[in-house]
């Protein structure tokens, strides 16, 4: 892990993507960004015309070096935030970014070898996708999982490129639908159980590591799971979004 | 480095006279949580006093035969958000205090879960605030304090204490909670005593 | 709806002037420690806390005057992190 500057930065939106109905994915351009580790965040400040501000945290979707910076926001019914990202951003619009944020909170490839469980919840999978990214592509032999737990179809987030890692063998990856399912999928729609985690995961036994994002909820329950089924809590890395 | 991002205003901002300085009329009744959310049973829930001569204490019953009242009054948080005209019920401090003797003049607020916060004694009574239980028609919902929180409309919301337990009264004006950590000693709306 | 020290890494980025989500905070009050990333942040617009993961205790407050950071730390018992180059 390099030690990176964190600051304050002004960002450039380059590119905006609709993600999912309600999320979009939205690209930086940082002349000053000092690069990240995957699984860092940033913070987003916003100022109004008289002078009132209002901050949340994203996590980045991309990493390494390099000042392009991606993320994906999903919208938050009457947020004061989120709508704003999603809706009304526009390209060539100035952002003011914090950053990177975390070190707790990430992998990266020159860490030791260990096979890796992803856990992720709804938005949740956006810094996850960016260590699954960053393994894919740096071809680290350290065996990655990830388990995703999401509305419907329709909600993931990066389905594709996920996909793309899961056919070439990078990532295992299984979902959980908790509304509505694929047609044919073998298990109606419902919330992960213990059950489930314990037979997508990674064992204890491998002494995996284990990073768990997404809703406060989510991640206490799936956290008090593994702690139950024998993984070391210092090995499971955890990121609460709040929501639920 | 800050600059003004286009297109963003925040949650709607009005004017109303009835506003103090610098605050905004909300609709809904935003929580703000300084810990976990205390699950407190009506059965198992005691308010008690303590002052330099002893304790006074009320069980739920106790508390609500003293007399449960009907108020509307506007509430004013220091993060910038008042309510106008928000129907409360409550039992008086005025009734708590009627056979309590003490020459303190301050009061520190004591919550279920450990928060603290300072009152003068005389801003509690004269029908200035209450033991609430009841807000917009409904039972006081945990995360808005429930069963119980003290009401204090005419300062800064952080004073009217979530899930209130007892009142303790000194002779000095001790901070509690936020005070201690920059929030105003007082915390007067129309005077905008929101720091220190 | 509580978050963690990782939603709070900003501002204390600006204390520090560097990332302290992974150093090891103990608790005054239990003695335990943990990342400051693991312990539970109560955030609003009045500031944020820093609890404890294992007994809720207060382990930080921050608020944010006009023009002013104030931030205490009288819960935590001390604060470890690497720091670069180190660990030989
Ligand atoms: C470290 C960190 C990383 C994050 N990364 C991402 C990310 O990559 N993508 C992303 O979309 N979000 C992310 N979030 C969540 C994000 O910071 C905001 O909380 C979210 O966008 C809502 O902000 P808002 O201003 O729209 O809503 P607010 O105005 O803050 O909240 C409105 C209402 O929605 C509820 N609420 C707040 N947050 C959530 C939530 N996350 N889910 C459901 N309900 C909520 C609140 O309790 C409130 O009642 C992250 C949070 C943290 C702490
Ligand atoms: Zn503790």
């Amino acid at each position: 892990m390099t030690r990176r500057p964190t600051g304050w930065h002004a960002a450039k939106v380059t590119a905006l993507h609709p993600e999912t109905a309600s999320a979009r994915r939205i690209e930086l351009e940082v002349p000053t960004w000092p690069g990240n580790d995957p699984g860092a965040h940033l913070d987003i400040r916003l100022t109004a015309p008289d002078g009132y501000q209002a901050s949340r945290s994203y996590s980045i979707a991309s990493s390494g070096e390099g000042t392009r910076v991606v993320l994906a926001v999903d919208e938050v019914p009457n947020g004061e935030v989120s709508p704003f990202l999603v809706e009304d951003l526009l390209v060539d619009d100035m952002l003011e970014v914090h950053g990177p944020l975390g070190s707790y909170f990430i992998w990266s490839p020159d860490s030791e070898e260990r096979p890796v469980q992803l856990i992720a919840g709804g938005s949740g999978v956006v810094p996850l996708f960016a260590m699954a990214e960053a393994h894919a592509l740096a071809g680290d032999a350290s065996g990655f999982r990830m388990l995703y737990s999401v509305r419907t179809p329709a909600d993931r987030f990066f389905a594709s490129d996920l996909e793309g890692f899961a056919a070439h063998g990078s990532l295992q990856l299984d979902y959980v639908y908790t509304r509505q399912t694929p047609a044919g999928w073998a298990v109606p729609p419902g919330r992960i159980t213990r059950e489930v985690l314990e037979a997508a995961a990674w064992p204890a036994e491998v002494r995996p590591i284990v990073y768990v994002c997404g809703p406060t909820p989510f991640v206490e329950t799936v956290a008090g799971w593994l702690t139950e089924l024998g993984h070391d809590p210092r090995a499971v890395l955890t990121e609460r979004f709040g929501g639920g | 480095m800050s600059f003004i991002t286009r297109g963003f205003t925040g949650r709607g901002r009005e004017r109303d006279p009835r506003l103090p300085p610098g605050q905004t009329l909300v609709e809904d009744w935003p929580v703000l949580s300084a810990g976990p959310t205390p699950d407190i049973d009506t059965a198992d829930w005691e308010f008690v006093v303590v002052t330099e001569n002893g304790r006074h204490t009320w069980t739920w019953d106790e508390m609500q035969a003293l007399g449960v009242e009907d108020v509307t009054v506007d509430i004013h948080c220091v993060t910038h958000w008042s309510k106008l005209e928000m129907p409360w019920r409550g039992v008086p401090l005025d009734k708590v205090f009627e056979n309590v003797e003490t020459t303190h003049d301050y009061v520190m607020a004591h919550s279920y879960g450990g928060y603290t916060t300072n009152v003068p004694l005389d801003e509690l009574l004269d029908g200035q605030a209450w033991i609430a239980i009841e807000a917009d028609g409904e039972p006081l919902s945990p995360e808005h304090g429930g069963p119980a929180r003290l009401l204090v409309p005419h300062l800064y919301f952080w004073k009217s204490a979530k899930w209130i337990r007892g009142l303790v009264t000194m002779p000095s004006d001790d901070p509690g909670f936020w005070e201690q950590n920059g929030y105003h000693l007082h915390g007067d709306p129309w005077q905008e005593e929101r720091y220190w | 709806m509580h978050l963690d020290g990782n939603a709070v890494a900003g501002a204390l980025a600006d204390a520090f002037g560097r990332d302290v989500t992974s150093a090891e905070a103990s608790c005054g009050s239990c003695g335990a420690r943990q990342a400051v990333a693991s312990a539970s942040a109560y955030v609003s617009a009045m500031g944020w806390v820093l609890r404890c993961v294992h007994c809720d205790a207060v382990l930080a407050v921050l608020i944010e005057t006009e023009g002013h950071v104030r931030m205490s730390m009288a819960g935590v018992s001390s604060l470890d992190m690497p720091v670069a180059g180190g660990g030989a």
